[in-house]
């Protein structure tokens, strides 16, 4: 044995030495990455001396109100400004939010109108800037400074949402800081329209702009947006929009000065301090009033976006006392060449946004009202990723994320006597919805999408169904936006849109709300194209609640060899406004009809080819066999469900000509059906016996845990696994290089290789 | 002291057990899941999402892929109520999906008046707007 391999008892470095060491690392930092004591804190910060110096001598409920309705306005008229000047798609129908930080960073109020999780998650850049900038002498932070950001393991959930951020100062003290944030859609990724499935590392994805100092003296830089303009495929737009973000920070700075006049800064400190602290404290006394319990959910994502496969987003929600604490620990590893992943604080400012917008809606909208709950993860999670993993697509595992919370929290509610909404079956979860690129009809090259992803079927309630089509499970107020508008500016048409896709149900007592069926063809252009981004086509992505049912599988339909322009021109007659119809009909002869699961990288498209997918239904709530018949008849008046289908499922028997109801015969039926159930049904103990499994079927590649045991992560097969704090690479093989493999076996079998040297 | 749970279930603090809200069935333990005390079903899921196109010319049909999801339908045994609904992975073991804790549940609702139905929340109303 060596004298290195001695053990030696390491030797206790006294304060000096740490404070030198600490300096001698601080000097020679190699690079500011994402810092994990920032990242990793969904927390408020510490309360600081001058707050509570602020809040000894501002204390008064009615100051402090009135002052949070005076910047609560001010970041109102922000979110207006961008809403209306904005350039990117996303702007127009409400992809945007502003809101005012504290000095050390924390979102202490968001405008009412937006994208809340935005805002909630900019605390991290900015805390990065307090850091490392303010006290660099490259850098620094001074009055009419202001910083752009986007990516994400820096903060925020995607790389296609970029930030303003302005420190405010008062007599040359920073007192507070605003930001503007917007989904701009184009960041220059290997695919257009920001949000790339492609990406195999971050370097696939575009623009990766930790926070830098892009404003001085209140005026854009020309040399470094200039610089961002080269990187991006809509120059126009990163400037138009930059400076959108600007102004409507400088709005709200103007605001903050008419309220630092009247009122003094104490008052305002106090204020954004004082908020923040009462809704935090206000959760956790809300939590309390919920039943100690732990609800187990779990989700599943059918498909990477390249290929399908089975995906765990495991949870467990605990609550004891006044905590609450989301455990994800089990959830599948981290994919490291796919851009599903994310990073943990996406996870929580999705969570947050199921009690924002679903539970406690009725709070002040801001950073507080998630800050003491709770989460676990596994390291190097799909839910809680490495720098090195792509994460564009990141929503694919924040809102299944969501849904798992959404279902856990829907079981705690149902018993607590103190409501401040329904209790609600998960809302539909993916982003139905067109992405598009390439050069427009005026010869402009665009990269962005269609605002149909905010068209999401919502969940059924306590005692009622779920609304069509309603809002997205990140913005509760967007907007769909008008596609007469958007076909001024794109080169397609969407020639079936918000037609409702007939029996694509989630059945229950009261049922979800249904989504609508989208059919774009291309028409003007010779460079363009689509991609869609969705999981779902083999498992739903929901589960039901109480005994109702989850959504359908929705895929993705195409039709090629054809130009439906042509056909409207000469056989009208021929065109169909279905999916069900132009794919179970084929009217066009000649064409091919193809499905595929919602992972369509970006694809160029011809004139007159048809591209079809349906949004999603929110999931049912409760027994099928109680929801009253009337409904069911309206259901089929409505066009959402077939006569056929209404009758096999609800048990429902009417008139097929009149609809009229035979109330009698279905009284009967249900009851039959009843006494169906219970003798198809088998005792649990005996059930489990022959459908519990030790392992992942091993026809499906499987990631994430088995049952309850979630110390030890499955990698896409029963024989390949990781321990869950140990993380290992997990590389998926090219699908094309997958399908190349098995037609080579094909040929091999068949001796038709033809002598190939290997 | 009884609690509704959910839509279909009720905990018997006292008696510490499940019971089925719409025929007052006992289900089993509290102590454990109520679904030991249900019957189950393992649903094809196209019985319930039925393919929207043809599944003899499609791989994709808006039905859900019955190797990779079944339903698992939990009845109360004596009613037929169907309680709960699962969509799991083949093979993959029932989850243990509400697990109270009674002792706390008991404190809890010492100092509550017993709900026979749980209380429904607020409905979403038009604004009347600002007025004077």
């Amino acid at each position: 044995m060596s004298e290195m391999n001695t053990p030696v008892a390491a030797k206790v470095p006294s304060p000096e030495e740490v404070a030198l060491i600490k300096k001698f690392l601080n000097d020679t930092t190699l690079f500011l990455g994402p810092d994990p004591e920032i990242m990793q804190n969904h927390d408020l910060m510490p309360r600081s001396e001058v707050e509570d110096e602020c809040m000894r001598k501002v204390g008064d409920a009615h100051t402090i109100a009135k002052i949070r309705d005076r910047i609560q306005a001010g970041c109102d008229e922000g979110y207006e400004m961008v809403e209306q000047m904005g350039a990117a798609p996303g702007a127009k129908w409400g992809d945007v939010i502003t809101g005012v930080y504290s000095a050390s960073g924390d979102l202490a109020i968001a405008s009412a109108g937006g994208v809340l999780i935005f805002s909630a998650l900019v605390h991290h850049p900015i805390k990065f800037i307090i850091k490392n900038w303010v006290n660099d002498p490259t850098v620094g932070v001074k009055e009419g400074d202001g910083f752009i950001h986007n990516d994400s393991r820096y903060g925020n959930v995607h790389n296609t949402d970029q930030s303003m951020i302005l420190p405010i100062f008062h007599e040359g003290k920073l007192v507070c800081w605003v930001a503007s944030t917007v989904h701009e859609g184009e960041n220059g990724a290997i695919e257009p329209g920001g949000m790339p499935s492609m990406a195999e590392s971050p370097c696939d994805e575009g623009l990766k702009m930790c926070p830098f100092k892009v404003v001085e003296n209140y005026q854009i830089k020309r040399d470094i947006l200039t610089f961002l303009q080269n990187s991006v495929r809509e120059p126009k737009l990163q400037y138009e929009d930059m400076k959108v973000k600007l102004f409507a920070c400088l709005r709200i700075k103007q605001r903050i000065e008419e309220t630092l006049n009247t009122d003094g800064p104490a008052a305002l400190i106090s204020t954004l301090r004082t908020t923040m602290e009462n809704v935090r404290a206000e959760v956790k006394r809300r939590v309390s009033e919920w039943p100690d319990m732990t609800v187990r959910t779990y989700i599943i994502q059918d498909s990477t976006l390249r290929e399908n496969c089975v995906v765990k987003i495991n949870c467990q929600l605990t609550k004891t006392g006044d905590r609450l604490i989301f455990d994800f620990r089990g959830s599948s590893p981290e994919f490291t060449n796919r851009a599903t992943n994310t990073i943990v604080a996406g996870l929580k400012g999705m969570l947050a946004q199921v009690f924002l917008c679903y539970v406690w809606p009725d709070l002040p909208r801001g950073q507080a009202a998630f800050a003491p709950i709770e989460v676990i993860t596994d390291p190097h999670s799909i839910v809680n990723c490495s720098y090195d993993a792509p994460n564009s697509q990141s929503l694919m595992s924040i809102f299944t994320g969501f849904t798992a919370g959404q279902h856990a929290v829907a079981k705690f509610l149902y018993s607590c006597p103190e409501k401040y909404t329904k209790v609600h079956a998960p809302t539909f979860n993916m982003i139905n919805t067109f992405i598009w690129g390439g050069v427009s009809q005026h010869g402009e090259t665009l990269g962005n999408l269609c605002a149909d992803l905010n068209g999401m079927g919502a969940g059924a309630t306590v005692d009622r169904d779920g609304e069509h089509a309603l809002a997205p499970i990140f913005a509760t107020m967007a907007d769909i936006g008008e596609q007469e508008l958007n076909e001024e500016e794109v080169p397609f048409l969407q020639l079936v849109s918000k037609k409702m896709t007939r029996d694509a149900i989630a059945p229950g007592k009261y049922r979800g709300g249904q989504g609508y069926t989208m059919m774009v063809a291309t028409k003007d252009s010779e460079q363009w194209g689509f991609m869609t981004v969705c999981q779902g086509a083999k498992f739903p992505p929901l589960q039901g609640l109480f005994g109702g049912y989850a959504c359908g599988s929705y895929p993705l339909c195409k039709v090629k060899g054809v130009d439906v322009y042509d056909v409207l021109m000469n056989e009208p007659e021929k065109f169909k406004h279905s999916i069900e119809e132009i794919m179970n009909e084929q009217p066009f002869e000649g064409a091919s009809y193809t499905t595929h699961h919602m992972g369509m990288g970006f694809e160029i498209s011809k004139r007159g080819e048809l591209f079809m997918i349906s949004q999603g239904a929110g999931a049912g709530y409760g027994d099928l066999l109680e929801r009253d018949p009337a409904g069911v008849i309206r259901d089929i008046e409505e066009g959402l469900m077939s006569p056929g289908v209404a009758e096999r499922l609800y048990k429902v028997k009417f008139d097929p000509t009149t609809l009229a109801i035979n109330h009698e015969a279905t009284a009967a039926a249900r009851d039959a059906e009843r006494k169906a159930r219970i003798a198809r049904g088998v005792p649990y103990a005996e059930f489990i016996k022959t459908w519990n499994k030790p392992t992942p079927p091993s026809h499906l590649a499987y990631f994430g845990c088995w049952g309850d045991d979630v110390s030890k992560l499955y990698m896409g097969s029963p024989d390949k696994f990781r321990d869950a704090n140990s993380p290992r690479p997990n590389y998926m093989p090219h699908p094309k290089d997958v399908r190349i493999a098995e037609l080579e076996s094909r040929l091999v079998a068949l001796g038709a290789m033809g002598g190939e040297k290997q | 002291m009884k609690v509704p749970m959910t839509e279909y279930l009720r905990l018997d603090l006292d008696a510490e057990q499940w019971e089925c809200r719409v025929c007052d069935h006992v289900i089993g333990t509290a102590s454990k899941s109520y679904k030991e005390g249900m019957l189950v079903h393992n649903r094809d899921p196209r019985e319930i999402h039925p393919p929207i196109i043809d599944p003899e010319k499609y791989r994709f049909t808006f039905s859900p892929d019955p190797d990779w999801v079944r339903i698992l339908e939990y009845y109360c045994p004596h009613c037929g109520t169907q309680v709960e609904t699962e969509y799991a992975v083949p093979g993959h073991p029932p989850l243990h999906d509400m697990q109270p804790d009674l002792p706390a549940l008991r404190a809890q609702w010492a100092k509550r008046e017993e709900l026979k139905d749980a209380v429904v929340g607020p409905a979403v109303t038009a604004d009347k707007g600002h007025g004077h």
